[in-house]
C-alpha cells in the first residue's frame, strides 16, 4: 500500500457526477424514447391534421377545382363548391373502399370492404408489434424487409416442398416461418450486444444480405424456385399449409388474422404482465439502471430482437400463407416493414394501438385504391397522408404549437427531463 | 433588483405544490429557502423562472407585475437560474457556452467569440474566478463548471438568482468559495434565493430565511437560529441531528476485499491495490473527496466493474467475477450514488421501481407473470414505513421530489435479506428530518448483524454513521481508523497525509 505506483495523472482527481457528457447514440435512444413515447392525442391529431393536408392536395389537383380558380373573384361559390365536392367526393370514396359500400344492394356486399381492410391490415399489424416491441426496448428495428423476407421463404420452403396432414402443415408452416424471422431477428441482438454494433445499421445490412439471398434461392431450382421454371418465383402453396378463409371463399379475409389478435394479446401480456417485459421496458427506459438492478442487457438486447423479428416474420407468414397462396417473388415483403414503422409510431408502440393503427393503415391502402377508381384521385395521395402521419408524429413540438397542447415539460420534472444518462454504448459493452 | 412573489399557487391534478405562497426578496438580498424533500422549493423556482405557470398569484420585480411565459421571458426580466444539474454543453469552450441561446455574429453570420471571451474575463476579474473561456467543459471539474453556469446567468444581466441545491455535488472548499461568491454578488446588488438541506450553510450566508413545509409557507427564522431550530420548523417536530448508537457488536469478519484495483474505461487505474476486511454488525465508512476512486470501487463490489483484480469475499464466499444478478442474489443491498441514472427509472411507477432488482423470481414474478396485486400491497407498505411523500404508488418515480426518489431506493434495497449494505451518498438531497430516518436505519441494519459500507463525502455523514473510517486519496486508501478520530486529522487524511497511526506500520 505504500507502494505509490499510480501514476498521479492516472487517477481521476476530478469529481464528475455533473460532468454530463451526452454522446451521439444516447441523445438518440431518448429522442426515439420521446417519439414513440408520445400522448395518444398526438397521434388522434396527426392523422386528423394529416387528412386535413390531403384535403388540400386532393383540392389542388383537382380538374374542377383549378377550373373555377381562374373565376375566383367573380363567382367564389363555384370554387368552395368545386373544393367540397373533391374532397367530399374523394373521402367518401375512401370510406366506402375501406369500410361500407353503401352503393351494394345487400349487406354481405357492402361489408366486403371492411374484410378488405381487415386483410391489408393483417401483415401491417404484425410486424408493427415487432417494430413497436424493439422501440419499447430502446431499439430501431429497420429490418422489418429481411426478417419479413427470411420468414416467408422459410414458412412458404415448408409449405410448398413439404408434405404433411392438414393442419399440422399449417402450423409447422408457421412455426418455421416465425423461427426465421426470429433468427434473423436475433443476429441484430447478437450483434448489439457482442460488439456495440448500431441495430440500425445491422438491420438495414441485414435487409440486403436476406434480399440477395432469396432472389439467390429463388434462381436455384430445388430451393425455393418453382420446378420447370424460369422465373425467380416459388410454386404455390400446398393447400394444407394455406391459412382457411374466415368468411368463405367470397372474401379474402383469412384466419391469419386471427394470428395476429393473437400476436397482439400476447404482446400485450409480455409488455405489461410478464417479468421479461418488464424488463425490456426498463432496459428500455434506462438502461443503466437496469443494469445496477441486476437486470442482463445483453440478453435482454438478444431476446427482444430475437421476438421482435418472429412478429415481422408472422408478417412474412401471412404474405405467403394467406394473401398471396400461388408463389411469390422477392418482392413479397411488398414494403410492409417499412409501414411497420409508422404502425408502431401511430400505436405509441402499445399493442393495442398498433392493432389499431394496423387497421387504419390497412384501411388506407383498401380505401386508396377505391379512391383512385372511383374519383381519379391519385393513390399517391394516400401515401403523402401516411407520410405526413409519422411527419408530425415524430415532430411532437410542431403538433402540440399547432394544438397548443401543454409541453411535457411542464407537467413533468425538469430536472428528470434532463435525466443525465452514461452511454448505452457503454452499457452494452459491459 | 427587488423580487416579490404573492399569493403563488401551483397544482399538479390534487396535489398542491405551491399553496399561496408569498416571498419577498429585497436588493441584494441573500434569501433561504428551506422545507423537507417536496416542500415545493423546486416547484416554486421553476414557477419564477417560467417553467411552470402558476395557477394563481403573480410575479413582481421591482414592483412590476411580469409575465412569463417562458424562461426566455424570465431571463430577459433578468432572472438567471443555476440548476442542481448543469445545463452546459460539454464539447462547447466557456465561451460558446455563455453565449448559447443570444449568440452575436459579425458580418457574414460569424460567431463574435471575442465578444463573449471578453465577457467571460470581464466577469471572472469582477469576482476573481479563474476561468479560461477557451477551456472546454468537459475537462473542467464541478465546482468550475458551476461558475460557468454563473457567468453565463450574469452575461445575462441576471439580477435575481436562483441557486437549487447548488451544493449536492461540491466539495466541501467549492463550497466555501461559492458562499464568498454569493456574498460578492448580493454586495452588488444582486438578489438571492437559495435553496440547500445544510443548515450549516443557510447559517453562513443567508440574510432571511423562509420555510416551506406541504406547499405552504410556514414561517421565517433569522439566521441566528440554531439548527435544531430550523430543524424541527422545517419538519414540523423535533429532529435528533446526531444519530444515536451503541458500540457496535462485532460479529466476524463478514466482507473482505485483498489488494483490489480497477481499471476504467479510458485505460486508469482508479482503485490501486485496496485491501481491508468488514465485520458483520459494524458500519465501515469510506470517506474522501468526490471522485477519489470510492465509486469505482462501490461498483467493483457489485460487479459493475469490468476490469478488476485482488479478491472480494462474502462470508467465505468469493464475489469478484460475478455477475450483478449473481452478487444481489448472494444479498448484498446496493444503493447507487446517482439515483437518477443507476437508482431509478424515472418512467417506471414508485411499485415498479420497488421491485427493479427483483424482477426474476418469487415473490414479484410466479411462472413469468408479474404478481401485480403482491407488488402493490408491497409498494403501499414500503410508502407507509419510508413515508415517501407521493400520490399513490402507481405515480411515475420521476415526479417524486429528490429525497422522495432516494427513499424509493433505499426502501427497495433494505426490503430485501441482505448479507451486506453498500450506501454510496445515501443522504445526498435528503432533508434533515429523512437524514434522520435514513441513519436510523442504517444503524438498525448494523445492528441486525450485517455489514456496511457507506461512501460519503459529507464529514458530517461520516463521522455520525462510521464505527471505523477508510479515507481514499487517488484510489488508495491512506488509511482507517476508528470511528472517533478527530475531523481536522481526517481532513489531512482526505488530502492524502497517511494517518497518525498508519504511518509508523508503512
Ligand atoms: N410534474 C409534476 N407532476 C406531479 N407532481 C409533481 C411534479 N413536480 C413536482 N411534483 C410534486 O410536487 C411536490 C413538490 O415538489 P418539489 O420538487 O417542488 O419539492 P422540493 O421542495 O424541491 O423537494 P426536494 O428538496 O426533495 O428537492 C412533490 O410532492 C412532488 O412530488
Ligand atoms: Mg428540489
Amino acid at each position: 500500500m505504500s507502494d505509490t505506483s499510480v501514476p498521479a495523472a492516472a487517477v481521476a482527481a476530478a469529481p464528475d457526477p455533473g460532468n454530463v457528457k451526452k454522446d451521439g447514440s444516447e441523445r438518440w435512444t431518448q429522442t426515439l424514447r420521446d417519439i414513440t413515447g408520445g400522448s395518444a392525442m398526438i397521434s388522434v391529431l396527426a392523422v386528423v391534421f394529416a387528412l386535413i393536408v390531403g384535403a388540400v392536395l386532393i383540392a389542388f389537383t383537382n380538374e374542377r377545382v383549378q377550373e373555377t380558380a381562374v373565376y375566383f373573384f367573380s363567382r367564389p361559390g363555384d370554387l368552395l363548391q368545386a373544393v367540397w365536392a373533391a374532397v367530399a367526393g374523394a373521402y367518401s370514396a375512401l370510406f366506402q373502399g375501406a369500410i361500407y359500400n353503401f352503393r351494394a344492394n345487400n349487406f354481405l356486399t357492402a361489408i366486403r370492404p371492411l374484410t378488405e381492410t381487415l386483410t391489408f391490415a393483417t401483415p401491417l399489424i404484425a410486424a408493427g408489434l415487432g417494430v413497436g416491441l424493439a422501440f419499447r426496448v430502446g431499439m430501431f428495428n429497420i429490418g422489418g424487409r429481411g426478417q419479413m423476407l427470411i420468414a416467408a421463404g422459410a414458412a412458404g420452403y415448408v409449405a410448398f416442398a413439404v408434405e404433411l396432414p392438414a393442419g399440422i402443415h399449417l402450423i409447422v408452416a408457421i412455426l418455421a416461418g416465425l423461427l426465421g424471422g426470429a433468427i434473423w431477428g436475433g443476429i441484430v441482438g447478437l450483434l448489439k450486444a457482442r460488439t456495440g454494433a448500431h441495430e440500425v445499421i445491422v438491420t438495414i445490412m441485414l435487409n440486403f444480405v436476406a434480399l440477395y439471398l432469396i432472389q439467390f434461392l429463388l434462381r436455384t431450382p430445388g430451393a425455393l424456385q418453382a420446378p420447370g421454371s424460369n422465373n425467380p418465383k416459388t410454386p404455390a402453396m400446398l393447400p394444407t399449409a394455406v391459412f382457411p378463409d374466415l368468411f368463405g371463399p367470397r372474401y379474402n379475409l383469412h384466419a391469419g388474422f386471427l394470428t395476429v389478435i393473437a400476436a397482439t394479446i400476447f404482446v400485450w401480456w409480455l409488455l405489461s404482465r410478464s417479468n421479461l417485459g418488464f424488463q425490456f421496458r426498463a432496459v428500455g427506459q434506462n438502461p443503466s439502471a437496469a443494469r445496477v438492478a441486476g437486470i442482463n442487457v445483453k440478453n435482454v438486447y438478444m431476446y427482444a430482437m430475437a421476438i421482435s423479428g418472429a412478429l415481422v416474420g408472422l408478417a412474412g407468414i401471412n404474405q405467403v400463407l394467406g394473401t398471396v397462396t400461388t408463389g411469390f417473388g422477392a418482392g413479397i415483403d411488398a414494403g410492409i416493414g417499412f409501414d411497420a414503422i409508422t404502425v408502431a409510431l401511430l400505436g405509441r408502440s402499445r399493442p393495442w394501438g398498433i392493432f389499431a393503427a394496423g387497421i387504419l393503415f390497412g384501411a388506407f391502402k383498401a380505401g386508396g385504391f377505391a379512391m383512385q377508381a372511383a374519383e381519379g384521385v391519385p393513390i399517391d395521395i394516400v401515401v403523402v397522408v401516411q407520410a405526413l402521419i409519422v411527419l408530425f408524429i415524430a415532430a411532437p413540438p410542431l403538433v402540440r404549437a399547432m394544438f397548443h397542447l401543454p409541453t411535457p415539460g411542464t407537467t413533468k420534472k425538469p430536472a428528470i427531463r434532463a435525466v443525465k444518462a452514461r452511454k448505452t454504448n457503454e452499457v452494452v459493452a459491459k | 433588483m427587488k423580487l416579490e412573489l404573492r399569493g403563488i399557487t401551483k397544482r399538479f391534478g390534487a396535489l398542491v405544490a405551491n399553496n399561496n405562497i408569498s416571498l419577498t426578496v429585497e436588493s441584494g438580498e441573500i434569501h433561504a429557502l428551506l422545507g423537507e424533500n417536496g416542500a415545493g422549493k423546486s416547484t416554486l423556482m421553476n414557477v419564477l423562472y417560467g417553467l411552470y405557470i402558476a395557477e394563481e398569484g403573480e410575479i413582481l420585480l421591482d414592483d412590476t407585475v411580469q409575465k412569463f411565459a417562458g424562461p426566455g421571458d424570465a431571463m430577459k426580466a433578468g432572472i438567471g437560474m443555476v440548476h442542481q444539474h448543469f445545463m452546459l454543453v460539454p464539447v462547447f469552450t466557456v465561451a460558446e457556452n455563455v453565449v448559447l441561446g443570444h449568440e452575436q455574429t459579425t458580418f457574414g453570420g460569424r460567431l463574435d467569440l471575442s465578444a463573449a471571451r471578453a465577457k467571460v474575463r470581464e466577469i471572472s476579474d469582477r469576482f476573481g474566478f479563474d476561468i479560461d473561456p477557451d477551456a472546454l467543459i468537459e475537462d473542467l471539474p464541478v465546482g468550475v463548471q458551476q461558475r460557468v453556469e454563473i457567468i453565463k446567468a450574469l452575461s445575462q444581466d441576471a439580477r435575481v438568482l436562483v441557486f437549487d441545491e447548488p451544493t449536492a455535488v461540491l466539495t466541501p472548499q467549492e463550497t466555501d468559495e461559492l458562499m464568498i461568491i454569493m456574498r460578492q454578488l448580493a454586495e452588488s446588488g444582486t438578489s438571492i434565493v437559495f435553496i440547500t438541506h445544510k443548515l450549516r450553510e443557510v447559517r453562513a450566508v443567508a440574510d432571511r430565511i423562509t420555510v416551506i413545509r406541504l406547499g405552504t409557507v410556514v414561517g421565517e427564522a433569522s439566521p441566528t437560529a440554531t439548527n435544531a431550530e430550523l430543524a424541527s420548523l422545517m419538519v414540523g417536530r423535533a429532529v435528533e441531528l446526531t444519530v444515536h448508537k451503541n458500540a457496535p457488536e462485532l460479529r466476524g469478519t463478514a466482507l473482505s476485499v485483498k489488494n483490489l484495483s480497477v481499471i476504467d474505461s479510458r485505460n486508469q487505474i482508479v482503485v490501486n491495490s485496496v485491501s481491508f476486511d468488514v465485520q458483520a454488525g459494524e458500519v465501515l465508512a469510506i470517506a474522501g473527496v468526490q471522485g477519489n476512486g470510492q465509486t469505482e470501487l462501490t461498483e467493483a463490489l457489485l460487479g459493475l466493474q469490468h476490469h478488476v483484480t485482488g479478491s472480494i469475499e462474502l462470508d467465505g464466499k468469493p464475489l469478484r467475477g460475478y455477475s450483478v444478478r449473481h452478487i444481489l442474489d448472494s444479498g448484498v443491498g446496493f444503493v447507487p450514488e446517482d439515483r437518477t441514472e443507476d437508482g431509478l427509472i424515472a418512467d417506471f411507477s414508485i411499485a415498479e421501481n420497488l421491485m427493479l432488482d427483483r424482477s426474476s423470481g418469487a415473490p414479484f414474478v410466479k411462472a413469468g407473470n408479474l404478481q401485480l396485486g403482491f407488488r402493490a400491497t408491497f409498494a403501499a407498505e414500503k410508502i407507509r414505513e419510508f413515508d415517501i411523500r407521493s400520490q399513490g404508488s402507481e405515480m411515475e418515480a420521476g415526479r417524486l421530489s429528490g429525497g422522495n426518489q432516494q427513499k424509493v431506493v433505499l426502501a427497495r434495497e433494505l426490503s430485501r435479506e441482505l448479507r451486506l449494505f453498500v450506501a454510496a451518498q445515501p443522504t445526498r438531497g435528503l432533508d434533515v428530518g429523512s437524514i434522520e430516518f435514513v441513519h436510523t436505519r442504517i444503524i438498525e441494519t448494523r445492528d441486525s448483524g450485517i455489514p456496511v459500507i457507506v461512501v460519503s463525502t459529507e464529514l458530517d455523514e461520516v463521522v455520525a454513521l462510521a464505527d471505523r473510517i477508510a479515507v481514499m486519496y487517488r484510489g488508495e486508501i491512506v488509511g482507517i481508523v476508528p470511528g472517533n478520530t478527530p475531523r481536522a486529522t481526517l481532513g489531512l487524511m482526505m488530502a492524502g497525509e497517511h494517518a497518525p497511526e498508519t504511518k509508523a506500520l508503512l
